[in-house]
């Protein structure tokens, strides 16, 4: 250690370190100071204000909860209202016994049991000064009880507040979602401070996608209480700053017509405004009464809605995902013209089965008997699948996925609700991928009329429709078109947005779908000529009837003999006028048959109800 | 044992019992009075649970313990093992990391088998230790390539710990290591630098921030616009503090301690408590104990022979200080809430061993002289 010394200038060192020392004792010196200003501040300029605030009396900081936005729709009919409510609340701290409190609190009102279990869980997770809640909802009688005995029970509050409650009960309850009482998975993605004056929190649909928005800002008051509790004076108060209101693009009259249209048919139907990608129409078949959820649905109820056949739980607009059937026809029909791999006047012929060279699995057609020599209108117009067969073959699955992808199949629209599901447009890397197994021809054939792997959701179906009746023009479906700050004040559009603008290789291959699809409404031989009889306007549409059941190669499909949930999903695609499209609808019936004679109807009767507004009357 | 060390210049009442037990006398007393006053303020913070300062008085025997033992090592014994000590604790820190009990939400303990250790608590002796050791190893004040490396001996386990995530500790062992560096002279160009670097950092980071981290940034500046969430502990030990005025409601008679809701009001809040019931002339009597003790641990380290004990000395005198001054900085609402303890009053075990190991370290610089190697 002693030559490790040696080298160093003892003395230089030595009062180098003194004047360290010294220069860090003032900068304590000065930090104290800092601290002892602090304190002088706290305990001698400003012990008044302080004294007043701990004298005797007790702070108390309470949430001033914000008002949750209202949601209209187009047309400013009210879809999700505030109502006011009371609801009990109990501030442990300030109750000795609570059992006992809680027998005698049952003995004035109503408390099941559900009611005290959940009490008990919320107080676990409450700090002992914050009331909790024990009843939602009193019945004016119960709230007059109370009140006459409310002085024995120090610590026992009834407060107002707002409920949410949706008028139009089930109708579009899969849009609108609903809320419910915050639950602890809530609490952990949520701000719990902003939220620590709220109740409820949107669980689905647009309350649970614009919760940011419809929740606000809570506010706060400091209020000084006496030794029971109660509030004698409020001193500083901030008030919360409420969620905006929402205006959806949903007509809901169109809404409506479009869900009696279901009858008790089980499917979806989407319609939209082509040129902005609103939302006009949202129904998923069956539907719930959303007004069940906002309290606590009872077990009961909800097992008996979950257990249903038909699961009317199932958001089908966005989470069902079907194969499309003949309604892929018409985009794989472009893509064919687009690429240069048909044209429209080449004939191939059908003799109502494909089959592949060398191979001797037969294609069959849907009409047995064959539709003869088709070109691409006849093959729209009559939905000739070995038509089909014939060009997917041609284009190949790698050019079927590239020309398709771009129209949204097989991906998120991207609609402000939260929960889609993607479908699935399938390619030769999805396949290695999800299959571990090469691409086979044969399923080239079947994507080419829409079964095999091919799903898609209603929603997206929708949109494809809408983005081919304007040329190209992807806009992102949206059902929220404006929101408002407060009432009477002005609307804030939310704004549409492209997603992308699809090339054009040749404007007359466009007609020509479109023609092709106004023939399967208007023509002849289409084979959904009956909704086209008595129309007023033109309508362009394709039919689509997707398999649920895969028969063997020599079986005959008879609806009769199939059990209900094995018949074929119905679908029509459709928008209209032909020309400067007001509306793009997609409608499917699950288990509805062919889609003639059951989606087409459903879609004529949305064209109808939402073109003839239209109409000078 | 150091008789053939001890200087002959030294005289006879130099060799008193101070110097015998290898204590320091003015430390002792000191830190004894602030450990009484301490308690007086837990039993009244606690709601007069004698269980709770019984235990609080067997943390403090062991404390004080630990430093008697540490302060009957050599110097040169220490500066000998401090590569091993501060080796040992990075190597357990980083085991704390990949198999470390979760403990309130981090993970500090390493559980040996027969024992819970907290590695961090080493490196608060261990850092300022290691960082005096290879500074006075040359010619101070260190040169550039030097100050690198004593920095990276510092950011290493700093950085280690904040990982835990216990800022507090790492905020520490940060400002010992930095203090280590100042006192062995620590350019005030490069000082400026640092201040002008971490001035100019701030609002780049800003910049590349999310709005929901600007606002926790916000929120944890100035924790009074979330009244309901982070700043319910400042706005209610304003009001304790406030309501004390100069002499306080009186021992046992602080309403906002008794009554209200002050969680950590026998941890990291006791301050005020000590403010609400003996007001500004109870927190001037506790600031004027801690002043005594930095002032003596200060003048202790210039005194010291040789470089190493007297940077590590006058580390842990700062040290000591970074802890009251942040610990009183949060409770008054000058500073973000940062958990640390108020030295020797809150309640709490193990950092108070540590923090009395290291008075014990000073009490060997003092006791332990050496010839001078002239």
């Amino acid at each position: 250690m002693a030559s490790r010394v040696t080298i160093k200038d003892y003395l230089f060192e030595s009062r180098l370190f003194m004047q360290r020392s010294v220069q860090a004792l003032i900068f304590a010196a000065l930090l104290l100071s800092v601290l002892i200003g602090r304190l002088v501040h706290l305990q001698v300029v400003a012990h008044e204000h302080y004294i007043t605030l701990s004298d005797d009396n007790r702070i108390k900081i309470l949430p001033l909860p914000p008002n949750r936005g209202l949601v209209f729709d187009r047309n400013g009919v009210i879809l999700a209202d505030n109502l006011p409510s009371y609801r009990l609340e109990i501030t442990p701290e300030q109750i000795p016994d609570i059992e006992a409190t809680l027998d005698a609190l049952g003995e004035l009102l109503t408390i099941r049991d559900i009611d005290r279990k959940r009490f008990d869980k919320l107080r676990a997770r409450t700090p002992a000064f914050k009331p909790v809640p024990l009843r939602f909802h009193l019945s004016d009688d119960e709230v007059a009880r109370f009140a006459i005995d409310r002085h024995r029970y120090p610590g026992v509050d009834i407060v107002a507040g707002l409920s949410r409650h949706y008028p139009h009960g089930p109708l579009a309850a899969h849009a609108l979602g609903y809320v419910g009482r915050v639950d602890e998975r809530d609490l952990q993605r949520i701000d719990a401070s902003n939220y620590s004056g709220t109740t409820h929190i949107g669980k689905v649909g647009v309350e649970k996608t614009y919760e940011n928005v419809l929740h606000g800002n809570v506010g706060y008051r400091q209020v000084e209480t006496n030794a029971e509790g109660r509030v004698l004076r409020t001193l500083v108060r901030t008030p919360p700053s409420p969620g905006k209101n929402l205006y959806l693009t949903l007509d809901i009259e169109l809404q409506n017509a479009t869900e009696q249209a279901f009858g008790d048919r089980a499917g979806a139907a989407i319609a939209i405004e082509p040129i902005t990608g609103e939302v006009l129409a949202f129904v998923s078949k069956p539907t719930y009464d959303p007004n069940l959820f906002v309290n606590g649905i009872d077990t009961e109820t909800y097992n008996a809605l979950r257990d249903d056949d038909k699961q009317p739980l199932f958001n089908r607009a966005l989470r069902g995902q079907y194969p499309p059937g003949s309604t892929f026809k018409p985009f794989v029909a472009l893509g064919g013209l687009e690429q240069g791999i048909t044209s429209e006047h080449a004939h191939t012929y059908c003799p109502g089965y494909y089959q592949l060279p060398g191979k001797a699995r037969k294609y069959r057609d849907w009409k047995r008997s064959g539709h003869g020599s088709v070109d691409l209108n006849d093959a729209i117009a009559q939905s000739c699948d070995v038509y089909f067969y014939d060009l997917a073959l041609s284009m190949g699955i790698d050019r079927l996925h590239t020309f398709l992808s771009p129209f949204g199949f097989g991906e998120r629209t991207g609609i402000d609700i939260s929960g889609e599901l993607p479908g699935l447009m399938p390619s030769r890397e999805w396949k290695r991928g999800a299959r571990s197994q090469p691409w086979f021809p044969g399923e080239t054939l079947i994507t080419g009329i829409g079964q095999g792997f091919v799903l898609t959701t209603p929603i997206q179906l929708a949109s494809a429709t809408a983005t081919l009746s304007v040329y190209g023009q992807r806009m992102k479906p949206h059902i929220v078109a404006s929101t408002q700050i407060g009432d009477d004040i002005e609307l804030v559009p939310v704004g549409s947005e492209l997603i992308i603008d699809l090339p054009i290789e040749k404007r007359e291959n466009w007609d020509a779908v479109i023609h092709s699809m106004r023939e399967v409404v208007h023509g002849k031989r289409g084979t959904a000529r009956k909704i086209g009889l008595d129309s007023k306007f033109e309508i362009a549409g394709k039919t689509g009837t997707a398999q649920v059941f895969g028969l063997k190669q020599e079986e005959k499909y008879d609806a009769e003999k199939l059990e209900e949930k094995l018949r074929d999903h119905s679908l029509f695609v459709a928008f209209a006028p032909v020309v400067d499209p007001q509306i793009a609808v997609a409608v499917i019936v699950e288990n509805g048959g062919s889609g003639s004679a059951v989606a087409a109807p459903i879609a004529r009767q949305i064209l109808d109800n939402y073109l003839k507004k239209d109409e000078p009357s | 044992m150091s008789t053939l060390l001890d200087s002959s210049r030294e005289d006879a009442s130099r060799r008193d019992w101070q110097h015998i037990l290898h204590l320091d006398a003015a430390l002792m007393f000191s830190l004894a009075a602030l450990s009484i006053l301490g308690l007086f303020v837990l039993y009244s913070s606690a709601g007069s649970d004698d269980q709770l300062v019984l235990r609080q008085c067997i943390r403090l025997g062991i404390a004080f313990g630990a430093m008697v033992i540490v302060a009957q090592l050599p110097t040169q014994w220490l500066e000998r093992w401090t590569p091993w000590l501060y080796g040992l604790g990075i190597t357990l820190l980083i085991a704390v990391l990949a198999v470390g009990d979760v403990g309130k939400g981090a993970q500090r303990w390493l559980d040996l088998g027969f024992v819970r250790f907290q590695p961090s608590e080493m490196m608060k002796l261990a850092v300022p230790m290691m960082v005096a050791w290879y500074l006075s190893d040359k010619r101070l004040p260190p040169s550039g390539s030097r100050l690198l490396i004593a920095g990276a001996l510092i950011v290493v386990p700093v950085l280690l710990i904040a990982r835990q995530p216990d800022l507090g500790t790492s905020l520490l062992i940060g400002s010992a290591g930095f203090f280590a560096l100042f006192l062995a002279g620590l350019s005030w160009k490069f000082l400026g630098g640092l201040a002008v670097l971490s001035g100019a950092g701030a609002p780049v980071l800003w910049h590349f921030m999310h709005d929901y981290q600007r606002q926790r940034v916000i929120t944890f500046l100035n924790p009074e616009q979330d009244p309901l969430g982070a700043g319910y502990h400042i706005i209610q030990s304003k009001i304790a503090i406030g309501s004390g005025g100069l002499f306080g409601k009186g021992w046992l008679n602080g309403t906002q301690a008794h009554l209200e809701f002050l969680p950590e009001r026998s941890t990291d809040f006791i301050f005020a408590v000590l403010g609400e019931e003996f007001g500004l002339f109870g927190i001037g009597v506790l600031l004027i104990m801690y002043s005594f003790i930095i002032i003596r641990s200060l003048y202790i380290a210039t005194q010291a022979q040789d470089t190493y004990s007297r940077i590590l000395g006058g580390s842990l005198a700062m040290t000591f200080f970074i802890y009251i001054i942040v610990n009183t900085g949060m409770v008054t609402g000058l500073l973000p809430v940062v958990g640390l303890p108020l030295p020797l009053v809150s309640y709490g075990g193990t950092s108070m061993v540590t923090l009395m190991a290291g008075f014990g370290i000073l009490m060997s610089i003092q006791t332990h002289r050496k010839l001078l190697p002239t």
